[in-house]
């Protein structure tokens, strides 16, 4: 299944939906002009430097603070691959299941990982792995309802599924 | 097995008898919600769901409120699309300029959310609508689009944290004092996908209006939803507004809570949140010598008739500070209006402020008072995130507009005693 392998951003706790992209930059929506704001008021060179695959790490709260998709958008429009935090905020979490942005909760590897290291992550089964500090680590596994989700890449193409399914019932 | 006022409503809506946190529900909303800022997006991935109308034209409500006035061309395309939108949908709840408010003082206002009902928003401080009793949550854009389109949306459903709020309120103390004391207590993440429920004999004589201010901010303690108790206060706010039928829930006595919080209001003196985290509170006696450049008055939180009275009543008579610029937005066109009538408006103007138009403008650093570089402002606002008002080394500290009106008349951060003197002991 789906392994990345990625360099580590390490970031705070507490990392707020303002600085994942400011609300100066909120009167679009297109991806590609949200990417280069990506994480500008918590490190401005973020966006610059980033390669794609590259993986966010956050501590605790990721994401808090207000409801825009942009936040996500952004993160996944820059490249980033997957975001790996001890503990996210509730929207932004639901926000990413939706749009198809791999997160994933697990205190262990946010907690030991420095910036620079090299991760891989088996997304399927949950399971991290630092290259640089030789360690593995086991995160919390998705409900079945929201495997549904993600395996239909998002919300979008889950709702596509269960309106088609209820229109066509031997289909 | 009793059951808290978020899971009956919840379970009424899921067409169950009983429900337990934790489990996942897909349920019928009574209303979906979306701003300029968030339901651009909504539109577009509702075009990629391929459905050729909404699921009813009569439960979305469409606010541009955020960048409105369009300040740039940018957002006035953004509110095109809504616009454009709208009038294909036949969208009965599309509020053009002039007609609008901020979302969340507009809705509970025109009695589009009322008593027992769930709602979701994609906008975070969707959770306001708890003030009178209805299960009301902040979603995304995504979200916002699915259930536009079958009118369902998905929740976890959260466990229940009791707050008891006992004793009797100082003088100028409000519900936005109780609800920063509160998130200073627990943190930003302190209430993290749970319901925050405000009970207890200091709460049942709130205004309604503090009402909102507090269930306005459970999304900065991290909670799903924030909710009280609908009763005699709740019932003369909805009577002759609510535009559908209503219900009110109580919480069991024997419902089950994560945890149960006392809280002796009599302790609580006025609040104001430090930069950069809501949580970062103190009393007003602790706050120390902070010039301020900048004053703002209004928002989701505190724009409202009670908000914009107390402020009138401080600066009457009174001079904003030189060299401080004080900003005043009435949440909605009918807020304003009311404020004209009173005769708050001409104290405001008189005091040196500037009245506007309702939008959100420099909550979100939008417009209408942007912060510049090491500029410091006090507001009445919910989140003093970096950067939220403008420039990254600007910095954003939170109270009442009793202490915001106070510290424009001193032009640092002071409490009401300080100015007026009046109703304070000591
Ligand atoms: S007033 Fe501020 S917090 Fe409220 S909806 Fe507008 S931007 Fe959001």
């Amino acid at each position: 299944m789906t392994q990345l392998k990625g360099k580590v951003w390490v970031f705070g706790d507490d990392i707020d939906t303002d600085a994942i992209i400011p609300a100066r930059y909120l009167n679009t929506s297109d991806p590609s002009e949200l990417a280069p704001h990506c994480m500008e008021d918590a490190d401005p060179k973020f966006a610059h430097q980033v390669a794609p695959g590259d993986i966010i790490i956050g501590g605790k709260n990721f994401g808090c603070g207000s409801s825009r998709e942009h936040a996500p958008l952004a993160i996944k429009a820059v490249g980033v691959a997957c975001v790996i935090a001890e503990s996210f905020a509730r929207i932004f979490y639901r926000n990413s299941i939706n749009i198809g942005l791999p997160i994933l909760e697990c205190g262990a590897a946010a907690q030991r990982a420095r910036s620079g290291d090299v991760l891989t992550v088996d997304l399927a089964k949950g399971i991290v792995t630092n290259l640089a500090l030789h360690e593995t680590y086991q995160a919390a596994v998705f409900p079945p309802f929201m495997q549904e989700i993600i395996g239909a890449g998002g919300l979008i193409g889950y709702v596509r599924y269960t309106l088609g399914k209820e229109k066509s019932p031997d289909g | 097995m009793g059951m808290t006022i978020t899971e009956k409503i919840l379970a009424a809506h899921a067409g169950k008898e009983q429900l337990t946190p934790g489990e996942l529900i897909s349920i019928p909303v009574d209303l979906v919600l979306g701003n300029d800022v968030t339901a651009p997006l909504a539109i577009q991935e509702f075009e990629r769901i391929g459905v050729p109308t909404v699921f009813d034209p009569e439960k979305i409500a469409l606010v541009p409120d955020h960048f409105t006035p369009n300040k740039d061309i940018k957002s006035a395309e953004q509110v095109k699309v809504m616009r454009e939108f709208a009038k294909k949908h036949k969208i009965t709840h599309y509020f053009e300029i002039g007609r609008m408010g901020i979302e969340h003082c507009l809705l509970p206002e025109l009695g589009l959310v009322v008593p027992g009902d769930v709602v979701i928003g994609a906008d975070s401080h969707t959770c306001t609508y708890g003030a009178v009793g209805a299960f009301a949550t902040g979603v995304g854009s995504t979200d916002l689009a699915a259930a536009m389109a079958t009118g369902e949306a998905w929740f976890r459903v959260p466990e229940t944290i009791r707050f008891v709020y006992y004793g009797k309120m100082r003088p100028w103390v409000t519900g936005k004092d109780l609800i920063l004391y509160t998130i200073g207590l627990i943190g930003v993440e302190g209430a993290r996908y749970a319901a925050m429920e405000f009970t207890g004999e200091a709460i049942s004589d709130l205004s309604q209006d503090s009402r909102f201010t507090m269930a306005n901010m459970a999304i900065e303690a991290g909670a799903k939803n924030g909710i009280f108790i609908p009763d005699a206060i709740t019932k003369e706010y909805v009577q002759g507004r609510a535009q559908r039928s209503y219900q009110f829930y109580d919480s069991d006595p024997d419902a089950t809570y994560k945890e149960v919080i006392e809280i002796d209001v009599s302790q609580i003196e006025p609040q104001v949140a430090f930069p950069h985290l809501p949580e970062n509170s103190r009393g007003i006696s602790q706050v120390g010598d902070i010039p301020i450049d900048q004053v703002v008055i209004g928002s989701c939180t505190n724009g409202r008739m009670e908000d914009l009275r107390v402020a009138a009543d401080i600066l009457t008579g009174r001079q904003v500070a030189p060299g401080v610029r004080l900003v005043i937005l009435p949440g909605t066109q009918g807020l304003y209006k009311q404020a004209i009538s009173e005769g708050l408006v001409e104290i405001f103007i008189d005091a040196g402020a500037a009245v506007s138009t309702p939008t959100c403008g420099p909550c979100l650093g939008g417009h209408m008072g942007v912060l510049a570089k090491g500029e410091r402002a006090l507001a009445t606002t919910n989140r003093n995130f970096v950067g939220r008002m403008g420039h990254p080394e600007s910095e954003v500290y939170l109270s009442s507009p009793a202490v915001a009106a106070a510290s424009a008349v001193m032009g640092r951060i002071v409490g009401p005693c300080q100015v007026v003197g009046k109703g304070c002991q000591g």
